[in-house]
């Protein structure tokens, strides 16, 4: 096949020192290697902020894996990225709690401020906005984190103040 | 009355949990000392299995008969684990958060006693990524309990050792299912495996294991220090224990307390979360978190055990409830719980995978008034296709929940919604599966 000699290439220079120590790291605390590809794919996205194609492909042949079996762990998981977001990530519960509380209010103030829906990223690629299930501080709804920062009991008139602390 | 409160006596909000040496100060890691100096592995499972100690996570199975089934002895195969469960992502459930961040020491202490008890060579605190605070607490914890010997090779002189390591999800509700657990320890698509073989026999990397509850965990060191009949008596009912109980919802004070097992609910939604707010009335609540039955205000004296609960038609589970306000819409508060199980469900079994979506769909056409009689009675028969005896595991059964018992107590409200076009109660923003 004549793509493979390309994608192992892709795949050695692919991957920086420290992320392969990191890997490592990982693999060493586990009885095979393929066991890490989870945190494989974490470390990538802590250095890369998503997880693109050629990481996959690049990780796949760390891991002695197949392209599709990383691709279909990296998918599987809400928090690995498989497109490009922005420099800070708002994740918006839109579980029960908040439903009853109203975070739907939330939500049309982040659009009024930011002009995205949820999947989407505000085109200065600073904000990107997504749902996220139940954040477990339900007596103190409606919440949201950005990056790792948790706002509770939020009101809509708040979202402007909490979204400009952000550069 | 003052009740004893166990596993929440030394959290204060707004303070720094106690480190290791202001836990050992106040009596931390002594049931550690006992048990490996003084105790047989077999003597700390008879110890909580006597208690009668049950499962916190939700399945309510008495944990120390869970232990019982783990291969002990020379020609057991090795290495065994002990996982704890702290993946905590019911949705309205909040309880375990308080025990991480309020006192990680004391879960250390469970996992250490757990994992001796079962003679586990390594444990794994299975994390939800969203708990920031707690990996922290956590991984400090860790390193505190490794430098003063309780972690790491022959703890305290036994000649027994154990490793810990903190691992940090990536965010699925199916992995707070035990076997679809060690399927993301083991770096694979969260999916539920069959049983048997049950984790205990061939868990994670086909070795013995065991997964424990954060709650659950955290009442083993007060039981090896008290004893059972202790335990026991510190419950109402038949049901050993205290429990953290959580209220939700349109309520004066949300909150988490932990109180005797088998308090009431008026005693939870009144005393403790003061009520409703002033206007509202209670219509229904969740008791034990998104997958169980809805309970009325007629079952307001029920006991919150596992019996009590199941007696009344719905399960304590996580024992934190969502209070569901006469100003809710009882349609669109069932089609926010299916949308979560809709889009939660790992695909990995049929009916799961394509009824979920379905059953979110129509609740979404009566909400947008383009729902009919035949999509009630469509909804109906989905409770029975996809409930129990139907699906690979618990996701689907539990998402019918309180899709059936919403069915039952609130049909007049389903039917005004086919008959009257549209949805009668005011709603100041979009549904959330309208993007």
């Amino acid at each position: 096949m004549v793509a493979e000699p390309h994608i192992q290439t892709t795949a050695k220079s692919f991957l920086t020192q420290q992320e392969k120590d990191a890997i490592n790291h990982e693999v060493s605390l586990l009885p095979y290697k393929k066991a890490a590809v989870i945190e494989a794919l974490k470390i990538v996205q802590q250095h890369r902020r998503w997880v693109s194609d050629d990481a996959v492909a690049a990780i796949a042949a760390y891991l002695d894996m197949s392209t599709a079996e990383v691709d279909s762990v990296a998918t599987f998981y809400n928090l690995i990225f498989r497109k490009p977001v922005g420099r800070h990530i708002i994740l918006l519960c839109d579980s029960i709690s908040c439903y009853v509380m109203g975070y739907q209010k939330l939500y049309e103030a982040i659009q009024h401020e930011l002009k995205i829906k949820f999947g989407e990223t505000t085109k200065d690629k600073k904000f990107t906005l997504l749902p996220n299930a139940c954040l477990g501080c339900c007596d103190h709804a409606p919440a949201l984190m950005i990056d790792e920062d948790l706002y509770r009991d939020i009101e809509a008139e708040d979202v402007r103040n909490i979204l400009e602390t952000y550069t | 009355m003052i009740y004893e409160r166990p596993l929440t006596q030394h959290i204060h909000i707004n303070r720094q949990p106690l480190n290791l040496k202001e836990y050992e100060a106040k009596g931390g890691y002594a049931a550690v000392r006992k048990a490996v100096k003084e105790m047989t592995p077999q003597e700390v499972q008879k110890a909580v299995q006597d208690s009668n100690l049950k499962g916190r996570g939700g399945a309510g199975f008495n944990t120390g008969i869970k232990w019982s089934f783990v291969p002990m002895g020379s020609d057991a195969p090795h290495p065994k684990y002990l996982i704890c469960n702290a993946d905590e992502m019911e949705p309205g459930t909040f309880k375990d958060r308080l025990l991480l961040e309020g006192n990680p020491h004391q879960l250390l202490e469970g996992m250490i006693l757990a994992a001796y008890a079962i003679q586990a060579d390594i444990s794994y605190v299975f994390l939800r990524w969203a708990y920031k605070k707690a990996a922290a607490l956590i991984k400090q914890s860790i390193a505190e309990a490794y430098a003063a010997g309780y972690l790491g090779q022959n703890i305290l002189n036994s000649g027994w050792s154990l490793d810990m390591h903190l691992h940090t999800g990536v965010g699925r509700y199916m992995c707070g299912e035990e076997t679809a657990l060690l399927n993301a320890l083991e770096g694979k698509r969260a999916t539920p495996r069959a049983k048997p073989p049950f984790p205990q026999v061939s868990g994670l990397f086909g070795k013995p294991s065991i997964v424990n509850n954060v709650e659950t965990l955290c009442c083993i060191p007060h039981i090896i220090n008290n004893g059972a009949d202790w335990f026991k008596k510190l419950s109402f009912t038949e049901d050993a224990g205290t429990k953290l109980y959580g209220v939700s919802g349109k309520v004066k004070r949300p909150g988490v307390w932990e109180l005797p097992m088998g308090t009431t609910m008026r005693e939870l939604l009144e005393e403790h979360a003061g009520g409703m707010r002033n206007g509202l009335m209670m219509r229904g609540v969740l008791p034990g978190g998104a997958s169980t039955d809805f309970l009325t205000p007629a079952h307001l004296d029920t006991r919150l055990d596992y019996q009590s609960v199941a007696i009344a038609g719905s399960r304590l589970g996580t024992g934190t409830m969502i209070v569901m306000d006469d100003a809710t819409c009882p349609v669109g508060f069932v089609h926010n719980l299916q949308h979560f199980f809709a889009q939660e469900s790992c695909g990995w079994c049929t009916p799961c995978r394509e009824g979920l979506p379905w059953v979110e769909k129509i609740l979404l056409s009566l909400e947008h008034g383009e729902g009919t009689q035949a999509d009630i009675d469509m909804l109906q028969m989905h409770t029975q296709l996809l409930g129990p005896g139907n699906t690979f595991c618990a996701l689907a059964p539990g998402a019918m929940e309180p899709l059936q018992s919403a069915l039952k107590y609130f049909m007049e409200d389903f039917e005004r919604h086919a008959h009257e076009k549209g949805c009668p109660y005011v709603h100041e923003a979009v549904a959330s599966s309208e993007w």
